[in-house]
C-alpha cells in the first residue's frame, strides 16, 4: 500500500500526486518512471517519476486523466492509498555537463523533462528549456522548470502565453540563433517529439527522446512496449525509455498507442455506469 | 516386485466435457474422489526400490504417500508429500509425470503406469478442504536471513526448505502478486489461481515475507541485499521471462503478441473478464499462436475462451511437439486447429496498424539437428495466407537481463544465464545461488523446483557452516 501524501491540481485534469514510497525515492533518478496500479481490478499503468525525496521517502507523479486508470487517480485525496507501485524502472537519462541543451516539454511532457533538466543543470550544463501549452491553463510547472534551468521559454498554441506557436516554432527560433545547441531532449506527446525530432535532425543536433508506450509487467517479460528504433525493436520498459529520437519508428508507435482505444472508452464507460 | 495383483484399470479422472470448458476458464479435469484415489493407490505395488523416486526432480517418497492413500490416511500422505515438496497442489496439475515418475513405473511395462500425479493433487486437495490444516513445523531461529529473489516455483522452494529450518526468510517479487509463472503463465483452466494462493498462503504461515512491488537489480541490487540490508544468503529464481519473436516483417502490429504478454493479461490480469477488470485483451475472430510447446497450447486455449477460433501453427509435425501430450490432447478435443509443418514468414496488416492476416510457408522435415529433431526446411513457392486477426508468438524466451546486469562478478553463459555449481547450485558470487529458468533456460515448473531443492540443501549447509550432505536426504 503506498500512501498519497498531497495532491493538487495543476491544469484542467491534470494532477500532481507526492505518494509515499520509500524504496523508489531512495534510488530514483531522472528520466526513470514506476508501474501503478491503483487497486485490485486496475490495469499496471507507467508513470513517469517527476520528483523524488529520499530524505522523506516519497516521489511525484504528475498525470492526465486521459484513461480509466488516470481517471480514478484524479478521484483520490491525500491520506488515500494505491495498492501497488513498483520502481524506479527503466534506465536513467544520460546526464553530463554539455556547454548548451535544450529540454523541450510538451503538455504533461513538462514532468517528466523536470528531473532531467535539473539534473543537466546541476552537472553544469547551461540549460534552456521549452514549455508548449495549447493554451495557458494547461501549463504546469513553470516555476519549478525556471529553477530546474537556466533560462525557460513558453508558447502556448492559441498564443494565450508565451509566444504563439508550437514548441517547434520556439526551438527552430533557436536554432537559428546559431548558438552551437549540444543536444535536445523532448517530452511530450508523440506528435510533438516527432515533429521536433525532424526539426532538429537536418542539423544533426542530436535529440533524445523519452517514451511512454503501453506496458505490462516492466521489467522486460511481455514485449508490449515494443518500439522500432534504427532497426532493431526495442522493449521500452528495459531498453529505454531515452532513445535517439532520429532512430524512433513515431508512426508505428502512434499506432500501437492506439491499439485498445476502443476498449478504452468502454473502460470509461463502465466506470461512469457505476458511477465510481 | 512379481506379486500378482488383481488387474485394476488405471482410474479415469472426471473432467468438463470440451464443449462445456471451451466457453469458460475453470479448472478442466476435476480431480479423484476420495474412492477413486483409494482404487487408484491399490494399484501401486509398493516396489522395494521405487524406480519413480528416482524420476521426481524433488525426491518425492511416491510409494510412501501412495500407500498412506490407499490405507485412507490422507493426512499422513499429504505430510509425506509435504516433507519433499512445498507446493503439491500445484505439482499434481502441472508436473509433466509422464516424462518424470510416471514413465518409470513398473506398472507401465505391461498396462497404464500408476497415476501418480492424480494421486498427489488429490491428496494435496483432500488438505486443501479441511478446517484444520497440520502447519510446517518450523526449527528454533538461526538468526541467519535468507533473501529470495522471485515468487515462482523456484523461489517457493527455497523458502519452504529455509524457514522449516528456522531461518528468516523474504522473498523479493517484482509483480504485485507471487506466483510467477503459477500467476501469470499457466492458465486458470489448468492451474487455478486460488490453489497457488493457497500454496503461498501456507508458506506465509511459516512465516516467509513476501515483499511484491520489488525489483532486484532496480529497486534494490543483490549487493544491498547482502551489504547494506544484512541478508547472509541469496537465491536467484527470476525466471527467464524474455520473449523471443521471430524478427519477421510486421511482428511489431497491433494484435501481435508475445506469449507472456497474452497470458499476463488474460491470468494475471484478469483481461478475461474485462471491463469488470480494467486490462484490456483483444477479442477477436481468429488467433493464431505460433509454437508447440506447452506455453503456446495454454495460449491457444485461453484465445479459444476468448471467444475466437483459435489455430496453432508449428513449424515441424506433431511428433516433434514439445508440449505435454495430454495439453495437445486437451486442445484438439477443444477443437483447436494445428498448421503442422508451417511456418509465419510475414504478418499483414491494414491502415490502422492492425494484424489483419499471416503469410506462411510450408516445410517440410530434413536431416536431424542438434536437438535431435529433423529439421523443417521451407518447401519454395509454398506460400498462403491465413487470415486472423491476432497472433500469439510462443516460440521461446531468453534471459532477461535486468538483474544479471545489475550484478557485477555474475558469470553467465553465453546465451546469457546464470552459470552455478549443479551439485550446489552456487553461483560464482560466495552466498549467492541460483536455479530455475534463469539458469537453465525455459523449462518446467518442477525442474525449477527441483533446482530450488538443491540449492536450499546446499544455502542451509553455508548457513550454518556445515559440510553439505552428498547424498539426498534419505
Amino acid at each position: 500500500m503506498f500512501k498519497i501524501k498531497e495532491k493538487v491540481s495543476l491544469a484542467h485534469d491534470v494532477h500532481s500526486m507526492v505518494v509515499e514510497a520509500p524504496y523508489v525515492a531512495a534510488k530514483a533518478l531522472p528520466g526513470q518512471f514506476i508501474i501503478l496500479r491503483y487497486g485490485e481490478i486496475g490495469e499496471r499503468i507507467p508513470l513517469t517519476i517527476a520528483d523524488s525525496d529520499p530524505a522523506a521517502g516519497t516521489i511525484t507523479l504528475v498525470y492526465q486523466e486521459v484513461g480509466k486508470s488516470t481517471m480514478v487517480l484524479g478521484g483520490l485525496s491525500a491520506g488515500d492509498v494505491i495498492d501497488d507501485l513498483v520502481g524506479p524502472l527503466g534506465i536513467p537519462s544520460h546526464i553530463e555537463k554539455f556547454g548548451l541543451v535544450v529540454c523541450v516539454g510538451g503538455g504533461i511532457g513538462v514532468a517528466p523533462v523536470h528531473p532531467v533538466a535539473r539534473g543537466l543543470k546541476e552537472a553544469g550544463s547551461r540549460v534552456v528549456s521549452i514549455l508548449g501549452a495549447r493554451t495557458r491553463d494547461l501549463l504546469i510547472m513553470e516555476e519549478e522548470m525556471k529553477r530546474a534551468s537556466t533560462e525557460v521559454l513558453v508558447c502556448t498554441d492559441d498564443g494565450s502565453y508565451g509566444q504563439k506557436g508550437f514548441v517547434t516554432t520556439v526551438l527552430e527560433g533557436l536554432i537559428k540563433k546559431g548558438e552551437p545547441i549540444d543536444q535536445v531532449i523532448a517530452i511530450g506527446p508523440v506528435p510533438m517529439m516527432d515533429a521536433v525530432c525532424k526539426l532538429t535532425k537536418p542539423y544533426g543536433i542530436k535529440t533524445m527522446v523519452s517514451l511512454n508506450p503501453i506496458m505490462v509487467d516492466g521489467t522486460g517479460m511481455c514485449g508490449a512496449c515494443r518500439v522500432t528504433v534504427g532497426d532493431e525493436t526495442k522493449f521500452v520498459c528495459v531498453d529505454g525509455p531515452d532513445f535517439d529520437g532520429h532512430l524512433v519508428d513515431f508512426g508505428e508507435l502512434r499506432l500501437r498507442q492506439r491499439m485498445y482505444l476502443k476498449e478504452e472508452r468502454e473502460a470509461i464507460e463502465a466506470l461512469t455506469y457505476v458511477g465510481a | 516386485m512379481t506379486e500378482k495383483k488383481e488387474k485394476i484399470p488405471r482410474q479415469p479422472m472426471p473432467e468438463q466435457s470440451p464443449e462445456e470448458r471451451k466457453g469458460n476458464f475453470k479448472e478442466v479435469p476435476y480431480g479423484y474422489s476420495a474412492e477413486a484415489a483409494m482404487i487408484e493407490a491399490s494399484r501401486c505395488i509398493q516396489c522395494k526400490k521405487p524406480r519413480c523416486v528416482a524420476g521426481c526432480p524433488v525426491g518425492i517418497d511416491i510409494p510412501g504417500f501412495i500407500k498412506a492413500i490407499e490405507d485412507g490416511d490422507f493426512s499422513s500422505s499429504i505430510s509425506i508429500l509435504k516433507e519433499s515438496n512445498a507446493l503439491p497442489a500445484v505439482c499434481g496439475r502441472v508436473c509433466p509425470q509422464e516424462d518424470q515418475c510416471e514413465i518409470l513405473c513398473v506398472i507401465g511395462v505391461k498396462e497404464e503406469p500408476v497415476a501418480i500425479g492424480r494421486l498427489e493433487r488429490f491428496a494435496a486437495d483432500w488438505e486443501m478442504e479441511q478446517k484444520e490444516k497440520k502447519a510446517l513445523e518450523v526449527a528454533p531461529p538461526t538468526g541467519k536471513k535468507v533473501a529470495i529473489v522471485g515468487a515462482g516455483p523456484a523461489g517457493l522452494t527455497v523458502a519452504g526448505d529455509l524457514i522449516v529450518k528456522g531461518h528468516e526468510v523474504t522473498i523479493f517479487e517484482a509483480l504485485h502478486k507471487p506466483g510467477g509463472v503459477l500467476v501469470y503463465g499457466i492458465p486458470e483452466f489448468r492451474l487455478p489461481n486460488e490453489i497457488v494462493e493457497y500454496e503461498i498462503s501456507n508458506l506465509a504461515k511459516a512465516g516467509v515475507r513476501i515483499e511484491n512491488n520489488v525489483v532486484i537489480g532496480k529497486t534494490f541490487t543483490i549487493r544491498d541485499l547482502m551489504e547494506e540490508m544484512g541478508y547472509d544468503v541469496v537465491f536467484l529464481g527470476v525466471g527467464a521471462g524474455l520473449p523471443w519473436f521471430m524478427g519477421i516483417p510486421g511482428e511489431n502490429l497491433n494484435g501481435v503478441y508475445s506469449a507472456n504478454e497474452y497470458l499476463t493479461r488474460s491470468n494475471l490480469m484478469t483481461a478475461y473478464d474485462f471491463p469488470r477488470f480494467d486490462t484490456p485483451i483483444k477479442r477477436v475472430s481468429r488467433v493464431a499462436t505460433i509454437g508447440g510447446g506447452n506455453v503456446a497450447m495454454d495460449s491457444a486455449r485461453t484465445a479459444l475462451r476468448l471467444g475466437a477460433e483459435s489455430i496453432v501453427v508449428y513449424r515441424r509435425s506433431r511428433t516433434e511437439m514439445p508440449a505435454r501430450i495430454e495439453e495437445i490432447h486437451h486442445a484438439e478435443e477443444e477443437g483447436i486447429e494445428f498448421h503442422f509443418l508451417t511456418n509465419p514468414v510475414r504478418m499483414l496488416g491494414d491502415d490502422e496498424g492492425s494484424v489483419v492476416g499471416m503469410e506462411c510457408i510450408r516445410m517440410e522435415l530434413g536431416e536431424p539437428d542438434d536437438s535431435g529433431r529433423r529439421r523443417p526446411v521451407p518447401v519454395k513457392g509454398s506460400e498462403f495466407t491465413l487470415d486472423v486477426d491476432a497472433v500469439i508468438v510462443s516460440v521461446g524466451t531468453g534471459a532477461n537481463p535486468l538483474l544479471t546486469n545489475a550484478t557485477p562478478g555474475l558469470e553467465l553463459n553465453k546465451w546469457g544465464y546464470v552459470v552455478v555449481d549443479e551439485e550446489t547450485g552456487v553461483t560464482s558470487i560466495p552466498g549467492v545461488y541460483a536455479g530455475g529458468d534463469i539458469v537453465r533456460g525455459a523449462a518446467t515448473v518442477i525442474l525449477a523446483m527441483g533446482d530450488g531443492r538443491t540449492a536450499s540443501r546446499a544455502m542451509h549447509a553455508y548457513l550454518m557452516g556445515e559440510e553439505l550432505e552428498t547424498a539426498p536426504e534419505e
